[in-house]
């Protein structure tokens, strides 16, 4: 057996086959690649086209499009990595197999390396009230509570009042919330014990009763750890994971804010322990659960995988997590040690959803007819599994992609991350962004308020109100603006479009300005928008396009509206334009498809996006009576109709036609995206027109029911206001002006003496000082080349036109420099560090007439060609 | 020294090259700070205002408040989901695509009552890529009834459709003829009834024909749908019918809607008078581009024709063409270069004169417009002999090159007197007149100033068939001056009286001769010929190019013609 081990260690895996799909699968390939490990997908024929089978250099389908056929249907993943070589290791990403211990013993006992942990820390994080057993001796703190068998009232109360209040009381079995009780206070606790007993008896047929303490504020943070088979384990710092709806996280951070290091040392110290007890290798999240208000932390749950949100650990601490996976998969050691492991900056993950969040965060379907995420960088990343024209199907996950971006400090990341979100595009289905994005700029989340209740408490301000006129006016107006913008471009790609190929070869017929004899050329154009802020009621722009000589366009919106806006568009390509209007010039992108008659457009300029509706005309074969029109008016129901918010499987129908009901009584269960769903009743009222039955396949909007309508109660959520931060002031001094345009004599003169350098630099210091200067300014010297002595000329105070040569030498950026300083940080560098490499020239290009004495040109720059820019070039 | 150095520069020659490598550039040709410029601007200004408020008044007639109930009437039309003429036709327009309308002040107090567009709207543009003329009623002038300068309208539509092969799209939407004028209307040959002997022969020469019905289409009208290739109804609007349910229940004693005696049902249903059923008219418009789309012959001949070589990477004229408002001469007196003109309406402003020493006062020489080639004949003052042989050797080498001819008319005249007449003044323009008649190419004429006696025939005057003939708004048109009439006529009269012993005084002349010239001067004038369809519209000078562009385009679109001269008197 020596020999087989020894053989076992030394066998690197060559090949990888991901038993997931979407992003998880492309991002870890993306890693395998570059180790220069082959990759086999496995897919659904509902993925035969999708993004992460064309990424990988092999791939097997595995069967039908449920789940539980085939990404979960771990026989077909065995045979699927047999198929394809024996030298194979599974990666089983996230959900689906990642945490079936089965499964993870499955593939080891048919040769293949499973990365991930072993299966026996999988069984016994798996089981919850094992792993707390477990983790209680382990020395790991665990949320105060009574687990005991003993049932006796008064035995209970006193655990209860030994725990302290508030409390929770919970069934051992069962869950969704029924018998659960929040107890206040002592006098308040039979009664409640009772009403959960009874509750618990008649739901799950047992009684038995658990307490635990009720944490009032709770956040969610959690820490990355990893473990290599030789018995080491770490930590990668934490994240917080408070942000959730539908008791999914949204946005998550690394590290988490507000949180002094001693805290954090334990928090890791914690979760490395939690790891060790059940012999954890490979990478693992632990959670805790942290009072807010008492600042203890307890042991919640182990996940033993690698994590939706693991690329904000993997920005904090510079380091490939599915790489560490691999090599310790490999048998290798972990490729640093706890105190190697760098803590630097802040990272936010936006998850990006396909799905109705005015519906409650329902899941939504729907094609991506237009996907544009932003460029990526090195600090910001676009995970994503889905490509332009891919359809979000029912059967799986609606994650359409996850934004990473990272900053030098929270605010910095935060700033990157609200316009990150605003750059986001996607059209064709209802996503999640324009919340993320109200949700990024809530003053309480950039305040680090942070906690798991956050989007409830918030309500208000991140969801649109209904009947709210004074934003619905608003909203509208914003909208006016952006429909003329778009109808400006509407007409000017198809302008350029006609231009660049007129049909019939007649290109003086297209030629840029539409020609009228003696008056202008006139367009309608006819909108239609959704105002959120007036229970999503249809409004009806109608907007009027005059084709100005100059080829602007004058647009005016409504009947006799006396609005008109002046447009200047530029097309710059397929979706982008440069509009120019009310004197402010800005990109605007403009996405259009069509669906059942009706073309979408999809507008995005600064921070706004809108999305318009046209109606089209009718078809052209609809010259007979028999025409069907109720494919078209399906779209809105009568008061009162239910229909479904999403397409799914109709699973239990509690209420019959005829029925009272309340408002928000369940009505039927739906089942989509591997979810319950529960329809409830819009008002109080008389069922009547159910049209399901169970086990129905129903899609989306499609009639249920109704329920004839009673009084609509609204709730409304006040909140505090928090004011910001007042700003530091810190002096900045940089360029000592290497001036290159004077001479190059008084260059070489200043090269040799690194004493005058300091002797210079150290005067401007004093100068800057003597005003009390902060940010950018140059202090201009005279220096008598005969003497070497120095005199002072004056100070500019601004960024000079020449700072490049510094910004070169000095290898920072000043720009940035200015800005931080601004934002009220100290100055990156202390006057020590600020190294001094090479040298720099700037030359000025001027049009100019040398040999007339250089005087000014003007002209038009017929060709201009500048050099291909490098790192030691810039123009 | 700085002035001194920029005045250097501004000096250094030839600053037309820095716009373009051709050594055949134009130049400017105007001095702007002339007093006579300045004059003539002035004046040229007041004379577009002029136009763009008659054509203000025309459009707000047709829109807004016309008389006799025209505010209403459009108020009626908008509320039977019909739309006005113009905006129907911008719905059939290929969308962002140009439009050529024609005679848009035809009828321009002709008649005791406003006639905006004489009730008639005209022009040309393209359908999915193939340009059609348009014919569309507008019935809320008078009902979209036929003026005798209705039908003029509408057959000078037909008649350009017919030469440039476009296919004619027939908006329908009228009352027929209008009754009190019928004397004027019905019975002639060029009358409403060769509306549809155009039709057919159109169609016969498989120029496709197709019609809209959105509005009623009563009496002799009906026969435009049931006479057309392809043909739309609107239901509820749309009807066609011989006689109205009024003159049905007086001739037979039948009571009838006019929905069941001649509606879209019955037509497309039953009677077969009609092929397609549209629910309302964006649904018939739609289909009327369908039609088009499907035309498998439209507009290809011209492809194939010998006018071939666009390009189509043309430059625009290196002066500005707004300039063009400037230049136009609103003193026929005043003489100017025709070629400064020529330089804000050719591509580049290059032009290759052709002859430019020999019978200076006609100008000719090849160019490009929108990419298109041409040649270009202008007058630089009156037709002498050399300049009417120099005119016809160049009409003569364009037939036979297939190269459009576009002439620039300013023209007062022949040279009179008894030098020229011995010179044979007469032979010489007769040369000229017998090429311009028996010229097959294309001709586009535009009058820029002058346009009087056999100088109109000799530049291809509207008896000379051009495809196309626009005035400029400060133009003028007679067989002489007003003035130079005034003085023949004065001299007859006083002869005349003479012989019944009577002597005119001096006051008593002036007053004869100031009469005949008002009254000339009212004749002469764009508008008094625009609105008699003697051209095809007034135009903005500054979009002479343009227009010269669509036109040479449209024409374009018929196949070659070869050209056969009569006897030349040599």
């Amino acid at each position: 057996t020596n020999l087989t081990n020894t053989e076992n260690s030394n066998r690197k895996i060559e090949k990888l086959l991901i038993a997931n799909r979407g992003e998880i699968a492309c991002r870890i390939m993306r890693t395998a690649k570059r180790l220069g490990i082959q990759t086999v997908a496995v897919y659904s024929d509902a993925d035969r086209h999708s993004l992460h089978v064309k990424s990988a250099d092999e791939a097997v389908r595995i069967g039908p499009p449920p789940a539980r056929s085939s990404y979960l249907n771990s026989s077909s993943i065995i045979e699927a990595a047999v198929r394809t070589g024996a030298q194979s290791a599974i990666h089983p990403g996230y959900g689906f197999l990642s945490e079936n211990a089965d499964f993870a013993q499955l593939c080891e006992n048919e040769g293949f390396t499973f990365v991930g942990p072993p299966a026996s820390a999988i069984r016994e994080m798996g089981d919850k009230s094992a792993s707390k057993r477990i983790m209680g001796a382990a020395g790991v703190p665990l949320v105060p509570g009574y687990h005991g068998h003993e049932q006796d009232i008064n035995i209970m109360k006193s655990e209860a009042d030994k725990i302290g209040y508030p409390i929770l009381i919970k069934p051992t079995h069962g869950g969704g919330g029924k018998g659960m009780r929040i107890v206040q206070s002592p006098k308040e606790f039979v009664d409640s014990f009772l009403g959960a007993q009874r509750e618990a008896a008649a739901s799950f047929g047992v009684n038995t009763i658990l307490l635990e303490k009720y944490i009032t504020r709770p956040r969610h943070i959690e820490v990355q750890v990893f473990g290599d088979k030789q018995g080491n384990v770490v930590y990668l710092y934490e994240r917080d994971c408070s942000v959730q709806r539908r008791h999914q996280k949204i946005i998550e951070e690394a590290p988490a804010p507000d949180i002094l290091s001693d805290f954090r040392t334990r928090l890791g110290q914690a979760a490395v322990s939690a790891a060790k007890a059940v012999g954890y290798h490979n990478a693992g999240t632990v959670e805790f659960i942290v009072d807010t208000l008492s600042g203890e932390f307890y042991f919640m749950e182990m996940n033993t995988r690698l994590q939706v949100e693991h690329p904000v650990t993997e920005m904090i601490v510079g380091q490939d997590l599915v790489e560490w996976q691999i090599r310790v998969a490999n048998g290798e050691s972990l490729p640093l040690d706890q105190t190697q492991i760098p803590l630097s900056g802040h990272a936010f993950e936006a998850r990006i959803y396909a799905e109705n969040v005015s519906r409650g965060f329902l899941p939504a379907t729907g094609v991506l007819q237009y996907y544009r995420p932003l460029p990526v960088s090195e600090t910001v990343r676009v995970e994503t599994g889905v490509e332009e024209g891919d359809t979000v199907s029912m059967h799986y996950d609606p994650m359409i992609a996850k934004l990473v971006v990272w900053g030098e400090n929270r605010a910095a990341a935060l700033v990157k991350l609200k316009d990150s979100l605003s750059k986001f595009q996607v059209a064709g289905l209802p996503t999640n962004i324009e919340f993320l994005y109200k949700l990024a700029n809530h003053r309480a989340f950039a305040n680090s308020e942070l906690e798991t209740h956050f989007i409830d408490q918030f309500k208000d301000d991140l969801l649109a109100t209904p009947n709210d006129s004074a934003s619905a006016e608003a909203a509208y107006d914003t909208a006016k603006h952006s429909a003329a913008l778009v109808a400006a471009c509407i007409c000017e790609k198809e302008r350029t479009l006609l231009k660049k190929s007129p049909p019939g070869g007649l290109p003086v017929w297209y030629t840029h300005v539409p020609f009228r004899l003696n008056h202008h050329a006139t367009r309608t154009i006819e909108l239609e928008w959704e105002n959120e802020y007036r229970d999503n009621t249809s409004e009806h722009l109608t907007l009027s396009i005059d084709y100005l000589l100059n080829g602007n366009y004058l647009i005016k919106i409504g009947e006799n509206s006396i609005s008109y806006l002046e447009a200047t568009v530029t097309h710059l390509g397929d979706h982008d334009f440069r509009v120019e209007a009310d004197g402010i010039s800005k990109n605007v992108n403009l996405a259009s498809y069509v669906t059942d008659q009706t073309e979408h457009f999809h507008i995005w300029h600064g921070s706004d996006h809108h999305h318009f509706k046209q109606k089209l005309g009718l078809d052209l074969l609809d010259n007979f009576e028999t025409h069907d029109h109720r494919n078209r008016e399906s779209a809105s129901h009568p008061p009162g109709t239910v229909a479904a918010p999403m397409s799914g499987l109709v699973v239990k129908i509690l209420v019959k036609d005829g029925m009272q009901v309340e408002e928000g009584q369940p009505m039927l269960v739906m089942e989509a995206m591997k979810m319950e769903h529960v329809i409830k009743a819009p008002s109080s009222g008389i069922v009547s027109g159910l049209q399901v039955s169970i086990g129905q396949q129903v899609s989306d909007n499609s009639v249920l029911f109704n329920v004839k309508a009673g009084v609509d109660t609204k709730f409304r959520f006040i909140t505090g206001c928090q004011n910001s931060c007042g700003y530091v002031y810190c002096i900045i001094i940089t360029n000592f002006s290497y001036q290159t345009h004077l001479l190059p004599k008084l260059l070489t003169c200043i090269d040799i003496l690194s004493d005058f350098r300091t002797r210079l630099g150290q005067a401007a210091v004093s100068a800057a000082k003597a005003v009390g200067y902060h940010n950018a300014g140059t202090v201009e010297f005279i220096v008598d080349t005969l003497s070497g002595e120095f005199y002072f000329m004056e100070m500019n105070t601004r960024l000079q036109v020449e700072h490049p040569v510094t910004e070169m030498i000095v290898g920072q950026d000043l720009v940035e420099w200015q800005i931080r300083v601004a934002n009220g940080e100290s100055l990156p560098l202390d006057q020590a560090q600020i190294p001094l490499s090479g040298h720099a020239f700037e030359a000025r290009i001027y049009a100019e007439n040398v040999s007339r004495g250089f005087l000014p040109a003007t002209g038009v720059l017929q060709y201009y060609h500048p050099l291909p820019v490098s790192e030691t070039g810039e123009n | 020294r700085w002035r001194l150095s920029i005045n250097a520069a501004v000096l250094t020659p030839s600053i037309s090259r820095d716009f373009s490598s051709g050594h055949n550039v134009l130049p400017d040709g105007i001095d702007r700070t002339s007093d006579s410029f300045i004059q003539n601007s002035t004046k040229m200004e007041s004379i577009m205002a002029q136009l763009h408020s008659r054509i203000r008044q025309m459009l707000v007639l047709t829109v807004e408040v016309a008389e006799g109930g025209g505010e209403e009437a459009v108020k009626r039309h908008r509320s039977r989901n019909k739309l006005l003429p113009r905006e129907r036709i911008d719905r059939l327009l290929d969308s962002s695509s140009s439009f050529l309308e024609l005679s848009q002040l035809a009828g321009h107090e002709l008649y005791d009552e406003p006639l905006p567009s004489g009730g008639i709207i005209t022009g040309i543009g393209p359908v999915h890529g193939k340009l059609c003329m348009f014919i569309a009623n507008d019935a809320t002038v008078k009902g979209g009834t036929y003026y005798p300068v209705t039908v003029k309208k509408h057959l000078r539509a037909q008649e350009i459709a017919a030469n440039c092969r476009l296919p004619c799209i027939y908006l329908v939407d009228s009352g027929g003829a209008f009754l009190p004028k019928q004397a004027e209307v019905f019975p002639d040959k060029e009358h409403f009834g060769r509306v549809f002997y155009n039709e057919s022969r159109m169609s016969s020469e498989g120029i496709p024909q197709i019609a809209l019905v959105l509005g009623s289409c009563t009496a002799g009208g009906a026969y435009i749908p049931a006479m057309a290739d392809e043909s739309v109804m609107v239901k509820g609007n749309g009807t066609i019918f011989l006689a109205g349910p009024p003159l049905v229940k007086a001739a037979t004693g039948e009571e009838v809607s006019s929905e069941d005696l001649g509606g879209a049902d019955v037509h497309c249903k039953i009677s077969g008078v009609s092929d397609y059923l549209a629910q309302d008219e964006p649904h018939a418009l739609s289909i009327g581009r369908n039609i088009v789309k499907n035309l498998h012959t439209a507009g290809n001949e011209g492809m194939v024709n010998g006018f071939q070589g666009t390009i189509s990477d043309y430059k625009e004229p290196v002066y500005d063409v707004n300039e063009l408002r400037s230049i136009a001469p609103t003193d026929l007196k005043q003489s100017f270069d025709i070629r400064s003109i020529i330089a804000r309406i050719v591509d580049g402003s290059e032009f290759d004169e052709f002859k430019q020493l020999y019978g200076t006062t006609l100008v000719t020489g090849f160019a490009r417009i929108h990419g298109q080639p041409v040649g270009i004949l202008g007058n630089n003052g009156v037709l002498f002999n050399e300049s009417a042989l120099k005119g016809t050797h160049f009409i003569e080498l364009c037939s036979q090159r297939n190269i459009p001819l576009v002439f620039l008319q300013n023209i007062t005249g022949f040279m009179v007197g008894s030098k020229s007449e011995a010179n044979g003044i007469a032979k010489a323009g007769a040369k000229m007149v017998m090429a311009v008649s028996c010229a097959k190419v294309p001709k586009i004429t535009i009058v820029v100033g002058a346009s009087f006696g056999a100088g109109n025939y000799a530049m291809c005057g509207r008896a000379y068939n051009p495809d196309f003939m626009f005035f400029w708004p400060n133009a003028k048109i007679g067989v002489m001056g007003g003035p130079q009439a005034a003085g023949v006529m004065s001299q007859i009269e006083k002869s005349k009286v003479k012989k019944e012993g009577i002597q005119w005084s001096k006051e008593e002349e002036e007053k004869f001769k100031g009469k005949f010239i008002e009254a000339y001067d009212r004749e002469s004038s764009a508008y008094y010929s625009t609105a008699r369809l003697w051209d095809d519209g007034i135009i903005d000078p500054a979009d002479t190019r343009k227009i010269l562009g669509l036109c040479i385009s449209a024409s374009r679109n018929r196949p070659t013609q070869t050209t056969k001269f009569g006897v030349f008197r040599m």
